[in-house]
């Protein structure tokens, strides 16, 4: 190649090869709402999991000598009514919160993206059918769907993110149909085809690779869905059992309590959840944008 | 796709969901353990009362008959025998549904009334501090509990400051709710923050591809006032898509008057779903999640449509 563009004098100095992901790196490192929203999540991962380590506080056993305190050097963030620090309970609860959201997120993702790719690769009467099945499914809100739940069994933390997961698949669906749409009559898939190269192969090994980053943004904003979800779980009855808690946990206890003027055990997890879920959608902005991709206005 | 063969092809696909939704609640209803004689007997109540129950409402049959038997009755407007309020779900529902449209069209026009100016300034202002703050703001609205929103306006705005109602009106009619307007206020501004929240992201972006158009640039050097094109070119053609998608948007508006009906207490079909799920009342869930779901694949359906009369260039439709 080199002799070629010394043959015809043209032998400037190549562009300095800069790939598509550093390039979206550099892009989203610029956005500045994302990178705060980057370092907010990256507080309350320390917070939660490291945090503990550092503040050691009871939340097993009832307290009673210490019962609805408020903030004070001893305790920072008050006590609740059955004495746990609110602090390092805001610690625990966050474990949960953190936890369930990020799975039930990544794995409403995982089916979302399997059913999109699938049904817009099959194309015809098995994508019509298939994309009718979220059709249906979205025209049930989710709230809805987690009170008949909440009537039937108190699920577990699995059983919890799996059912999460299986109600919110069905935006990324969608999207990720559309992207296969696009990407099954590209020349590389065509090719692949008519060299003998299977269905399968077709959609692990070349269009989900290629919808790679329209996943990542949706599995962005997915996670923050699911975290303000899990915030509404305890309230419709589903909640974490004691003595484990979570964020939604706390505030739906809290919100009697509130009425008495106890305002320090709503104020710190209602605080946490608005700047966890902002955080995450701040970073599914900032992606989107920076892969060019096509997501939530 | 001529525009009849696609009117025909949208509403015999919504009418394929709205059947979907209903095999999918009943599945979901008939995966109580114990079945619904449990929960309305109560524990305490022996197998033979149980059998008996199920006899009585045809539970003892197999699903698939159920199925069709509850089919054939929703074509009659039939919806069954509510098991603890001992009315009809359809009366039931003919009483409360109008009670929450008025709260869901409430909060979803004042929400747009708020978001759309919002959205325009955004764009006008793209980038600057103005932008940023409302962009940060509207991202926490977004990120907000519904019922913890609720809560901090009850305390601050009841409590606090005793200007409103913490209760939401009583009442059997929409005539009785309107009576008492003050007790609307928090209930309907806790349903319209979210909607703020991502109307006016919708307005900013529809605004802003707008201003980017052809016909801004011809407009702009034929003369025409920055004004003038913002108001009666740009503005026009954002508010027609935004309005549409609100067609999209159901599903979000009756989940957040679930949280917000049963939060104040406002006596709509919210509060009815809410404590039917109590008390494992299923005739009454089914009949709701219904109506619900029609709600919402007729709002897809008119958005759709809309979204292809005001902008030919969508011709394929979301199919």
């Amino acid at each position: 190649m080199s002799s070629l563009a010394s043959l015809d004098g043209l032998e400037s100095k190549p562009a300095p090869a800069v790939s598509g992901t550093r390039l979206a790196v550099r892009r989203f490192l610029r956005n500045r709402l994302a990178v705060v929203g980057l370092g907010v999540v990256v507080f309350f991962v320390l917070f939660c999991f490291v945090g503990p380590l550092v503040y050691e506080t009871d939340q097993t056993h009832t307290l009673l000598q210490q019962v609805n305190q408020s903030p004070s050097g001893a305790h920072w963030l008050g006590t609740d009514a059955v004495g746990h620090d609110e602090l390092g309970r805001l610690m625990y609860g966050g474990k949960v919160s953190l936890i369930v959201g990020l799975s039930a997120g990544v794995l409403a993702t995982v089916i979302g993206t399997l059913w999109g790719a699938a049904a817009g690769y099959a194309g015809g009467w098995i994508d019509a059918v298939m994309m009718r099945v979220v059709d249906a499914g979205i025209a049930i809100p989710a709230l809805f769907i987690l009170l008949v739940v909440s009537a039937i069994t108190t699920p577990d933390l699995t059983g919890l993110v799996l059912i999460l997961g299986l109600i919110s698949w069905l935006v990324p669906s969608r999207l990720v149909r559309a992207e296969t749409l696009t990407l099954k009559n590209r020349d590389f898939v065509l090719t692949l085809r008519a060299i003998g190269g299977g269905h399968g192969r077709a959609i692990v090994r070349h269009i989900l690779p290629n919808s790679v980053s329209t996943v990542i943004v949706a599995a962005t904003f997915q996670i923050a869905d699911a975290i303000l979800l899990v915030a509404y779980v305890s309230y419709l009855g589903l909640g974490v059992q004691p003595p484990s808690t979570d964020w939604g946990g706390m505030l739906s206890t809290g919100m009697t309590a509130a009425y008495s003027g106890y305002w320090w055990l709503i104020v710190p997890p209602g605080l946490a959840i608005i700047l966890v879920v902002w955080a995450f959608n701040a970073i599914g902005d900032g992606l989107r944008d920076a892969f060019d991709v096509r997501g939530r206005a | 796709m001529s525009t009849y063969s696609f009117l025909i092809r949208r509403v015999l696909q919504a009418l394929a969901v709205v059947l979907l939704v209903t095999v999918v609640v009943f599945c979901l209803l008939h995966a109580l353990p114990g079945g619904p004689a449990r929960g309305i007997l109560g524990p305490q109540a022996t197998a033979s009362q149980i059998a008996a129950f199920n006899h009585e409402q045809g539970l003892d049959k197999p699903l698939p008959v159920q199925y069709l038997y509850f089919l054939n009755q929703l074509v009659h407007g039939d919806l069954g025998m509510s098991y603890t309020l001992n009315e009809p779900v359809s009366q039931l529902i003919t009483e409360r549904l109008p009670k929450t449209l008025l709260l869901t069209v409430l909060s979803a026009v004042i929400g747009l009334l708020f978001a759309v100016p919002l959205g325009v300034w955004q764009a006008v202002r793209r980038n600057k501090p103005a932008d940023y703050v409302i962009t940060t703001l509207s991202f926490i609205a977004y990120s907000t509990p519904v019922y913890f929103l609720g809560l901090i306006l009850v305390l601050v705005f009841s409590q606090v400051l005793p200007w409103f109602p913490a209760q939401a009106p009583q009442g059997n009619s929409v005539a009785d709710i309107l009576a008492q307007p003050q007790g609307l206020v928090l209930p309907v501004v806790a349903g319209a923050a979210t909607m703020v929240a991502v109307f006016s992201r919708y307005m900013r972006s529809a605004t802003l591809e707008n201003l980017t158009e052809d016909y801004v640039r011809t407009a702009r050097a034929g003369g025409t006032r920055p004004r003038a094109i913002l108001t009666r070119h740009v503005f026009r053609n954002s508010l027609t898509p935004v309005v549409a998608m609100l067609g999209y948007y159901v599903p979000v508006l009756f989940g957040g008057a679930l949280v917000v009906e049963q939060l104040f207490n406002y006596p709509g079909m919210g509060l009815l779903f809410w404590t039917a799920a109590q008390s494992s009342d299923y005739p009454v869930l089914l009949g709701c999640v219904l109506v619900i779901s029609i709600a919402t694949v007729t709002g897809t359906l008119l958005a759709d449509i809309l979204q292809r009369v005001i902008d030919p260039r969508v011709k394929a439709g979301r199919s």
